[in-house]
């Protein structure tokens, strides 16, 4: 069975109200589907239930990769493919010239590290050039909070009165959308 | 949300909204340019094709074109070199180590600053590309795959290091300042109405909405990244001082050098971060959000590093003195008492004394002093990297190549042409990018807003006049 999902948009014009009625609709048990702001807002990601973003952990592995590629780089030129012995230091093995190796392989983990992070942040949030603007009403990037909610009739009525009541600006409707059941 | 003491004083002055903060941002990118602006871009964008003429002679005949010579085989392209490397070390200490001891007046500036490391950085990799003597080979410094027998470069050559280092930190520089415009720019995207601005800003700002999502996502790739760039902003400079400090050329070989370039790096790139900001913040009428508190504390970061540079010249002359070596001892000597003795007093006056003027309020608070000294400090951080280079490679151990040193025309047009080439890309990044980074100032708006600031001290005296 479809189902049909009201849009609303809840504007504000300070995040202090507009956490206020996050909080509120939470507990009314109504589900807030996005917040646009025009910078981050501290505590806002717990209130919505948006979870603790991985990307650090992806930036740990693409330095630990870079480190790799790094070492292999070097062992491979410097020790295995033509073994140089400069100024009396010779690379017969690669511990034998360690210290020499360390900028490098350190700077080869920040740049995996820091590309690697960089692109993954904007695949994963697809910010591409030439896409369409992600936010629905475009005063969010200069002074205004939006709550985003996908609802039912019935939730409908209850998020309206809890976003007024909590200083809304504008509650605007824009329209609805068809959820067709997966089975 | 969280509460400041109101003895700090605002970071923004005058009572202001976010709307306001909008509005005065974008005023440089939707209004007219001042004829100041005008002025100025010309006059650097000609300097800048003075450089390109200068670049191409270069390039034509060969480096015999320079001053430098058997004795000084690095003269004005290695000082130019750390200079603008140096300068761009202040963009990425702003807004990387300030981040992460969450300094809130970096939020004024980190922008400009980190603009003024990547063109700095650029002009640095121009003087690198063309010492090498045949810019069309540079490819070979790179460990790629060849045709002379698999040689390899040497991995054990702080050269070769410096090659990594810059490439890197070029490169992680421009993603952390553009990542952080993206907000911005879809901020313009949003409010520009002539279509093709709002065509470019919309491509520019990669489609950014500022969901929450999105918001905490930006947040920790700001916290790595800024923790990735500040061992990295480190490793820079250590990496450019250990290209003097492994050689044996008396007077370069000290193990200081990686402490005192770094911090040298710190107050040259402040200094010019200074001589920008105190330009914008006029033309562009900031004075709300670049206010004297945030020159008081880069005048305050100027006077620590200074210091620290300054005990790094007095511990060179006594270790020289106290090593029994008298190789060393001659090299600074020769540096304070030799040929060019008038350019190390000139460094010493401009980097040790000149800084110690800052610890007068009055003065550090005075924006045309300020703007002076800043200029001065950059004077005598360039006379620094011309007196390690230059007197120093006239006398080495051999008498017979001793030699004399002068710049030649060419020298001069290119070390000019870089400033007027900085001059001009940083022109036109502050008429046609945001130049505070407004998202993250809004931030902070309520914390160190001077309306703000005043009304919860007012709430708060009710509240203790109730009890």
């Amino acid at each position: 069975m479809a189902t049909t999902k009201q849009i609303i948009h809840g504007v504000f014009g300070d995040e202090v109200p507009m956490m206020e009625a996050c909080k509120k609709l939470r507990s009314a048990g109504i589900r807030v589907k996005e917040v646009y702001t025009p910078f981050p807002v501290h505590g806002l990601d717990s209130l919505i239930g948006v979870p603790r973003t991985r990307l650090a952990i992806c930036a740990f592995i693409y330095g630990l990769t870079g480190l790799c590629l790094a070492t292999l780089m070097m062992w491979y030129m410097m020790v295995s493919d033509w073994p140089n012995d400069i100024g009396g230091k010779p690379n017969w093995a690669y511990y034998f010239a360690v210290p020499a190796f360390i900028p490098i392989s350190f700077e080869s983990t920040v740049f995996c590290a820091a590309h690697g992070m960089a692109l993954t942040y904007l695949l994963r949030c697809w910010l591409i050039p030439g896409t369409k603007a992600k936010n629905p009403d475009s005063r969010t990037t200069d002074d205004k909070f939006l709550i985003y909610l996908e609802l039912n009739d019935e939730q409908s009525k209850k998020a309206d009165a809890i976003l007024k009541d909590n200083k809304a600006e504008e509650v605007n409707y824009k329209g609805t959308i068809h959820i067709e059941a997966k089975y | 949300m969280h509460a400041e003491s109101e003895i700090r004083e605002p970071l923004i002055l005058g009572d202001k909204t976010y709307r306001q903060i909008t509005d005065d941002i974008i005023a440089p990118i939707e209004g007219k340019a001042s004829r100041g602006w005008y002025i100025l871009t010309t006059i650097s964008g000609l300097t800048f094709l003075w450089l390109i003429g200068c670049l191409s002679y270069t390039i034509g005949v060969g480096i015999g074109a320079w001053g430098s010579n058997n004795g000084a085989d690095w003269a004005w392209d290695i000082t130019n070199f750390v200079w603008w490397i140096g300068i761009g070390h202040a963009g990425t200490l702003i807004s990387a180590v300030l981040l992460l001891f969450r300094q809130k007046w970096r939020m004024g500036i980190n922008r400009s600053a980190e603009a003024m490391t990547i063109f700095a950085v650029i002009c640095a990799a121009i003087f690198v590309m063309l010492h090498t003597g045949r810019p069309w080979l540079d490819y070979m410094l790179f460990p790629l795959p060849n045709q002379f027998g698999s040689l390899w470069p040497n991995f054990n050559s702080p050269l070769l290091w410096d090659v990594f280092a810059v490439s890197t930190y070029f490169t992680v520089s421009l993603v952390f300042w553009y990542l952080g415009l993206i907000p911005d720019f879809a901020m313009v995207r949003d409010r520009v109405v002539k279509p093709l601005q709002k065509k470019i800003y919309g491509l520019l700002s990669f489609g950014w909405g500022g969901s929450a999502r999105h918001w905490s996502r930006f947040e920790e790739v700001s916290l790595v990244l800024a923790g990735l760039s500040t061992p990295l902003v480190f490793s820079v400079h250590s990496i450019v001082s250990m290209d003097f400090a492994t050689s044996i050329v008396p007077g370069w070989h000290t193990t200081i050098f990686p402490p005192y370039f770094v911090s040298g790096a710190v107050f040259s790139g402040f200094a010019m971060v200074l001589s920008l900001m105190l330009v914008v913040r006029k033309i562009y009428k900031l004075e709300a959000y670049l206010t004297v508190k945030h020159i008081e504390y880069m005048n305050i970061v100027i006077i620590v590093t200074g210091s620290i540079v300054g005990v790094a010249y007095l511990t060179e002359l006594f270790m020289a003195w106290y090593s029994g070596v008298e190789w060393e001892q001659y090299a600074f000597l020769n540096r304070a008492t030799g040929p060019l003795a008038w350019s190390y007093w000139a460094m010493m006056t401009c980097n040790v004394v000149s800084p110690q003027l800052f610890w007068f309020k009055k003065i550090r608070t005075s924006i045309l002093a300020t703007f002076l000294l800043s200029i001065v400090v950059n004077i005598g951080m360039w006379f620094e990297r011309f007196v390690i280079i230059v007197p120093t490679l006239l006398r080495t151990y051999l008498p017979s190549t001793w030699n004399t040193y002068t710049p030649s025309f060419i020298d001069i047009g290119i070390f000019i042409g870089t400033i007027g080439m900085f001059g001009f890309f940083f022109l036109l990044f502050s008429r046609y990018f945001p130049v505070i980074a407004q998202a993250e100032l809004k931030t902070i708006l309520k914390i160190s807003g001077e309306s703000q600031k005043k009304a919860n001290a007012d709430k708060h005296q009710k509240h203790v006049g109730a009890h």
